[in-house]
């Protein structure tokens, strides 16, 4: 047995987070940093599911690690994020579907590299020579690579399965964590508003702590150049739809063009936001993180430069000879990206949002029954 | 080591309180630490509050506690066993505590869950004690003070008054270090063990010593030797009952238990020895280490019922749990009898009351010796559960003599001209008894401040 699957042995990774986050209940230093400590305080024991939920609510900013009087050299040997890591990995293999997919989590780097490259032969082989009276960026010029009901069917089919296989993976998650609290549309709100902001990354408003006990703001801001990069993506599609759906208009469009300049302001955010995790986290301290973890965040950071690089490419190139093997590559990468989303580091944004929508509505429920309490008194 | 004009002994809160403001005087300063870096700090480390007085609520405190609350609550825990002068020093230099910790780094927070009865005169370290210490190290590093770590001061040697000499061992080789001016914080000598079988006898070897292995009180013997005033009753100190099962030394916050006051507490012979509800948690806790520490074997047992697990805070243990009380006994390592006896008269004395955990109720015993005051309810409700107690040592009273400038005072009260004192070394001088909660890192706090600019000064006259 490699050490690392020691490490993550599943009931040890879990005791040891439960006898860890027991520690902190009865001390409660932290209760100030983040979500995840008035979660822990709201409970006397900790089922697997609420493990797991504190551990999916955890967004590693290491704040706790490095004001625990209780870290090693401690004998307690108290390390938070280290654990929670450890024991998110485990859940994001146990949540998700199809259940024999979950040993991909573990060989992130070798299946997204072989799908890339499968998609990318799949498009190479399905693609027709481009004309070479037709400018390569001229519209319909994308199409004539690629047929139009060829690229959606192959992308619709891979963005489908990746829909399916997070839904149920954001279902099961939602079971196993399932509290008593009801969840209104107030709750959900708080729940997106946190997660659209990373309030909890660096909670108590310094930032994370990234090399030592000093804190910086940049990985929550790199984070979200990458995260409304990817957005913008999203966006630039969706308006590529409107174009071509709505108004007639059929790509590639012109550069000034709504879907182009979005998807440029994206692709170079995410680039951006990219670099900057991957200069972090190769930068920092060791001791809090989770090995198995880390290596799945390079392995989703890579997918995700290659993804941006390459619709940058094609956008620089398509006015060149190199259109038609860049537009086969990117729709490669894209595919593959997709067909990743369930079984990559992806799924934590997905059960990191429900863990905020969960933590608000425990919130929730708080306030009122101390609300209730107040009036009994009084009464 | 190059000369330097003030060298600090000790680095937890009041040494670096002492360092950044010597350091902000205009002097150089050396900053010397016993521990290695990852358990810098002292008892600091397991800190999470000080004491603070203010004439108007702050964003983190509520309400208003004025020098005369806060000198009638030291006043109520010392019994009078106090210096008023120095008192007075230390409460009123809290009033701008929050704002300059605040500069130096401190971020604060409003009391923690469960410490709600401290919002009003306790402001909390956001992150705890080890939070607040690295914000310190890191404005000291930034302001230029030298620090070493692991290095132990083993002798500072004065002569006609003043310090001449410091010996500090280092990396295992000897330096002779001539500051011009010296401040120790090196707190008290609760970790050494043998110092303590001096006042305790055997029953040293049953207490828990809760904060910082470090705190081996050899500067404070060094100090005393040479004639340096003492004070403060060596057999006193800051204690609280914890776990029995904690760890021998460090174990910090976690090892305390909340639930004498819903608990009876019984010796190894099964019997009461003190009113468990006799006021507010907060206003008790800090005497249930001296009554266990006089219990026979040193060891306590808090027994109580399933209906009341649930009000005081989760415990670093699960509490042992049993069907039976004579089981609970058995289990605890009690005579099943003397415990079963002491439950039933106890049962028996319990008067109906309506039983509220967050005021002074009026649940009370009646016709048993000790009585309970407040929160008596019959312990009736299995499963039973029970905690096993040991004296729980924060940090010793023992210290030197100072005067309202931090300076260390000779036997003959003339003062050692440039030798400071701050923290639980010189913490006898205002708590002759007794403890409020925070009132600790308070002293360590103001006395730092005073300390490291009285240094400074005396350093740079004589530049």
């Amino acid at each position: 047995m490699r050490l690392s699957q020691i490490e993550l042995h599943p009931v040890k990774t879990e005791e040891k987070t439960r006898r860890f986050v027991e520690i902190c209940n009865a001390c409660r230093y932290c209760e100030g940093y983040c979500a995840v400590f008035p979660a822990i305080e709201l409970r006397r024991q900790f089922t697997s599911g609420d493990l797991s939920y504190l551990a999916n609510l955890c967004h590693d900013c290491r704040g706790c690690y490095y004001s625990c009087q209780y870290a090693p050299p401690h004998e307690f040997a108290l390390n938070l994020p280290k654990a929670f890591s450890d024991l998110r990995l485990q859940t994001y293999e146990r949540y998700a579907w199809p259940r024999p997919l979950a040993a991909l989590f573990r060989r992130n780097g070798l299946v997204a590299a072989s799908l890339a490259l499968a998609c990318t032969l799949l498009f190479l082989f399905v693609k027709t020579p481009p004309s070479p009276e037709a400018p390569s960026d001229a519209a319909g010029a994308f199409y004539a690579v690629v047929p139009e009901a060829t690229m959606i069917a192959i992308t619709a089919a891979a963005f489908g399965f990746a829909i399916l296989g997070l839904s149920v993976g954001l279902f099961n998650f939602w079971r196993d964590t399932k509290n008593g609290s009801t969840v209104g549309a107030s709750s959900f709100l708080a729940g997106l508003g946190d997660t659209l902001s990373l309030r909890n990354l660096g909670g108590g408003g310094d930032g994370c702590n990234n090399k030592d006990e000093t804190f910086s703001q940049s990985r929550r801001y790199f984070h979200h150049s990458l995260f409304y990069g990817f957005l913008f993506c999203f966006a630039s599609t969706c308006a590529a739809a409107f174009y071509e759906h709505v108004l007639g208009r059929i790509p590639p469009y012109p550069l000034s063009s709504v879907p182009v300049l979005l998807g440029a302001i994206g692709g170079v955010g995410m680039l951006i936001g990219i670099a900057g995790l991957v200069q972090i986290k190769a930068s920092a301290d060791v001791a809090p993180v989770s090995k198995m973890l880390v290596d799945i965040d390079y392995c989703f950071l890579v997918l995700l430069f290659v993804a941006a690089a390459t619709g940058l490419l094609l956008l620089g190139f398509r006015g060149t000879g190199a259109m038609s093997v860049l537009l086969a590559l990117h729709l490669g990468v894209i595919v593959a990206v997709f067909l990743m989303l369930p079984y990559c580091k992806f799924v934590h944004g997905i059960y990191r949002a429900a863990a905020l929508v969960r933590s608000a509505a425990e919130r929730r429920r708080r306030t009122s029954g101390v609300a209730e309490v107040k009036e009994a008194a009084d009464a | 080591m190059e000369s330097y004009d003030v060298l600090v002994v000790g680095g937890g809160n009041a040494g670096l309180s002492a360092a950044i403001s010597a350091r902000e005087a205009g002097a150089s300063v050396l900053l010397v630490e016993h521990a290695p870096k990852a358990l810098r700090g002292g008892n600091s480390r397991h800190t999470r509050n000080l004491r603070l007085m203010h004439d108007a609520p702050t964003a983190t405190l509520t309400g208003r506690y004025s020098s005369s609350d806060y000198w009638n609550d030291l006043l109520s825990v010392t019994g009078g066993r106090t210096n008023e002068r120095l008192a007075r020093v230390a409460i009123d230099g809290t009033s701008p505590l929050l704002s300059w910790m605040g500069a130096h780094g401190a971020r604060f927070q409003p009391a923690l869950e469960g410490t709600l009865s401290l919002a009003r005169t306790n402001a909390f370290f956001l992150g705890g004690g080890k939070a607040l210490m690295n914000a310190y190290y890191g404005t000291a590093e930034r302001l230029g003070i030298t620090i070493t770590y692991e290095t132990e001061v083993q002798s500072i040697c004065i002569m006609n008054g003043a310090v001449r000499e410091v010996l500090v061992v280092a990396g295992g080789s000897t330096l002779r270090l001539k500051p011009k001016a010296v401040v120790v914080a090196s707190g008290g000598f609760q970790a050494n063990i043998d110092w303590l079988r001096e006042y305790w006898g055997d029953a040293a070897d049953n207490f828990i010593i809760r904060g910082t292995p470090y705190a081996q009180g050899l500067v404070l013997k060094n100090l005393l030797d040479q004639g340096v005033a003492p004070v403060g009753d060596s057999t006193q100190f800051h204690a609280v009952a914890v776990d029995a099962r904690a760890p021998k030394f460090d174990g910090g916050i976690v090892s305390r238990l909340d639930c004498i006051p819903f608990s009876i507490v019984v010796d190894n012979r099964g019997n009461r020895f003190y009113d468990e509800g006799e006021d507010i948690w907060p206003k008790r806790y800090a005497i249930w280490g001296r009554l266990v520490a006089k219990c026979p074997q040193q060891i306590a047992y808090a027994v109580t019922d399933a209906k009341s697990e649930e009000l005081f805070m989760p415990s670093l243990f699960s509490p042992v749990r049993a069907e039976s009380i004579s089981e609970l006994a058995r289990k605890l390592g009690i005579d099943a009898g003397a415990l079963e006896n002491t439950v039933r008269n106890f049962n028996q004395a319990v008067r109906p009351g309506k039983f509220d955990s967050n005021a002074l109720d009026d649940c009370r015993t009646e016709g048993i010796d000790p009585p309970k005051s407040h929160w008596a309810r019959p312990i009736d409700v299995p499963p039973f559960i029970g905690y096993p107690l040991r004296p729980g040592i924060t940090f010793t009273y023992l210290g030197v003599q100072v005067d309202e400038t931090a300076c260390v005072l000779m036997q003959d009260q003339r003062r050692c001209a440039n030798l400071f004192a701050a923290g639980e070394i010189m913490v006898g001088n205002i708590l002759g008894q007794g403890y409020v909660a925070g009132i600790g890192m308070a002293i360590g706090a103001v006395f730092g401040r005073i300390a490291g600019k009285e240094a400074a000064k005396v350093a740079l006259e004589s530049n």
